[in-house]
């Protein structure tokens, strides 16, 4: 068992900072779920991510594919461009870049590697997840999968929330049994609602305490001051530590603000 | 696809015959039941149900395509609003198939905005127009004609002064005032269908907060409510290609609001600073479960007597705010530099100094 950690390769999230906390990066073979408000950058990480998992491996990325479920309609291709282009000329501007690779490091080709659905009820979600076996059996390739979000279809379709939660842990079943079978890793994003908690009313993640339980990792994004913040909220190996990262026109990137640090709990 | 029929999907016949008579007819209904809920159900074995599950799933199972595919089949569309800061902002316009989100206090310039549009809407494509019908969701009567003409003489004289040209416009948008949810519902439907006829290019709705609030029921299922309708307006704007705007309004900040997580609360040393809670601190209406589903959200406010749109959520736009004043011929900003905000501060929404009403039966223009 200790020489499976060996193995447990992490895809980077361009900010060294957050790279840090989570010790290498997002970790495959595990569901990690990443929430906050609206405009903190849950999409552009999830994009980011796409992104990066495609990298080679000798520069932290695992040379592999990307799927991205889009349930709210949030992905734009441009954007994804965007960021791809911009990777690759930080790959190509670090001076490690060597003409004799293979990979094709072109923006449009790190597009044509991410595998898109769009979602439109929790049905298709369902349905989705389950034929994901067979799919990524015939592409086996794909090193992470992503839901944006994987709230929206539930949050209103559901009048028994028993069943919400039965239904949520199956799903959860089936991804964390995808991650270890082709040992990737699973990002869902997800939303935030009110609790009412330790006598006043709290932001957190959507879909209910049982949820909670169903992922492995969870970081949640928040706003501290004029930054961006990443919160490992829930993790079997990793101290609670926030570490602040920014969203600029190339993606995901380590904060400017002089004052950063990683701070642990 | 959810309602794509089990008899439909060449499963064999006689797990599908199975289906059928435990009414469980179509994939939602499957899928809505965890496999040990379908063995007890349908009295067969677990490896049975999983490959019944299975199949049922693959044709239930939206396409694939690639990011790739996606961008050249869309040709990522805008709509410009011909505000040059702000198109520019927006990555050229208004986004086609997303829905964009116009919320400020009272008398800000939402509707001025949304007139502006209709009349972008019908306007010919030579013009920067859209060259169809518009859908205009008239919720508080606030639509006015006279204003709409007096925006487009101004804007565009050339069309405007030509013999029944005015008419012709004016004629392209379709008003519509339901007066319950029920209605609006009512509405979207019949909507779908001009739609399909690729006549409606585009699809105001001014406000859905005015709906809402009118409606008796409030809390969870009002909640559900607009979240179908949001789900709903987003695939409409999606599948047809056309760019929806929504208006929405704000109401006071409680103090009681949450505005932390639990794990921010315990750790008092950290915080670097807290959110202003003084001065008139307004928040969007519909709660956040709404904020998210919005794809793109336009801020509208009042600051020191100034009003200022901003770009506070967007996937592919800088946090931008950009002055701008209502004339007679809409809106115009007074600087296409937008002022960049870091920060939380970008969704805030302020209603300082703006305390006259603009009243266009004859009042005045700020």
């Amino acid at each position: 068992m200790f020489h499976e950690d060996d193995f447990f390769t992490r895809i980077t999230t361009s900010c060294a900072d957050m790279d840090n906390m989570l010790g290498g990066g997002i970790n495959c073979k595990e569901i990690t779920e990443i929430g906050g408000v609206p405009g903190i950058g849950k999409t552009q990480l999830g994009i980011q991510l796409a992104v990066n998992v495609q990298i080679p491996l000798d520069y932290g990325g695992l040379g592999g594919k990307a799927i991205y479920i889009d349930t709210e309609g949030s992905f734009m291709p441009e954007r994804a461009l965007q960021i791809a282009q911009a990777c690759i000329e930080d790959i190509e501007t670090n001076g490690f870049y060597r003409k004799d690779f293979h990979v094709n490091m072109e923006p449009t080709s790190f597009l044509e590697n991410i595998f898109y659905f769009r979602v439109c009820s929790y049905t298709e979600q369902i349905a989705l997840i389950n034929y994901l076996d067979k799919f990524i059996s015939d592409h086996q390739d794909v090193k992470v999968v992503i839901v944006d979000s994987v709230t929206f279809h539930f949050r209103q379709d559901f009048d028994d929330l028993a069943r919400r939660t039965r239904v949520l842990g199956g799903m959860a079943l089936k991804l964390m049994k995808l991650a270890k079978q082709f040992s990737l890793a699973v990002v869902l994003l997800n939303q935030v609602t009110m609790k009412y908690t330790e006598g006043s009313f709290q932001l957190t993640l959507a879909l209910g305490d049982s949820w909670s339980h169903a992922c492995t990792n969870r970081i949640i994004l928040y706003w501290n001051g004029n930054e961006r913040y990443a919160y490992i909220d829930k993790s079997p190996s990793l101290p609670s530590a926030s570490a602040p990262y920014s969203v600029t026109a190339k993606g995901i990137r380590n904060s400017a603000s002089n004052c950063k640090r990683v701070k642990m709990m | 696809m959810a309602n794509k029929l089990i008899s439909q999907m060449g499963l064999q016949s006689s797990i599908s015959n199975i289906f059928a008579a435990r009414n469980i007819r179509t994939a939602k209904d499957a899928l809505s039941l965890t496999e040990f809920e379908l063995m007890e159900l349908l009295d067969v074995g677990l490896a049975e149900v999983r490959l019944a599950v299975a199949h049922i799933s693959e044709a239930a199972s939206p396409p694939c395509q690639t990011a790739l595919s996606v961008m050249k089949e869309r040709c990522h569309e805008f709509f410009p609003t011909q505000l040059k800061g702000l198109d520019e902002a927006l990555g050229g316009g208004i986004s086609v198939g997303a829905l964009t989100e116009l919320v400020g206090p009272a008398g800000i310039g939402k509707t001025q905005f949304c007139l502006k549009l209709s009349l972008l809407g019908s306007l010919p494509t030579a013009y920067g127009g859209l060259n169809g019908r518009v859908v205009y969701v008239d919720v508080e009567s606030k639509f006015s004609s006279r204003r709409l003409l007096e925006i487009g003489a101004n804007s565009f004289p050339e069309i405007f002064h030509t013999e029944g040209m005015a008419k012709e416009m004016a004629g392209r948008i379709i008003v519509l005032r339901p007066t319950s949810i029920s209605e609006f519902t009512e509405c979207l439907e019949k909507l779908k269908v001009l739609l399909l006829q690729h006549q409606v290019k585009l699809l105001i709705i001014d406000s859905m907060a005015a709906l809402v609030t009118g409606e008796t029921e409030q809390g969870a299922s009002m909640n559900q409510s607009l979240g179908w309708h949001a789900s709903f307006i987003k695939s409409l704007a999606e599948f047809s290609r056309i760019p929806i705007v929504v208006t929405n309004q704000v109401r006071s900040q409680i103090s009681a609001e949450a505005s932390q997580y639990t794990f921010q609360a315990r750790r008092r040393d950290d915080v670097l600073e807290v959110p202003e809670r003084f001065e008139s601190q307004l928040v969007a209406a519909l709660g956040i479960q709404w904020a998210h589903a919005v794809t793109i959200r336009l801020v509208l406010e009042a600051k020191s007597g100034q009003r200022f749109i901003k770009v506070a959520k967007s996937p592919i736009s800088p946090p931008l705010s950009f002055p701008f004043s209502i004339t007679s011929s809409g809106i115009s900003l007074l600087s296409n530099d937008g002022i960049e905000m870091p920060g939380p501060q970008i969704n805030t929404i302020h209603c300082q100094g703006h305390n006259d009403i603009i009243n266009f039966d004859g009042g005045r223009l700020l």
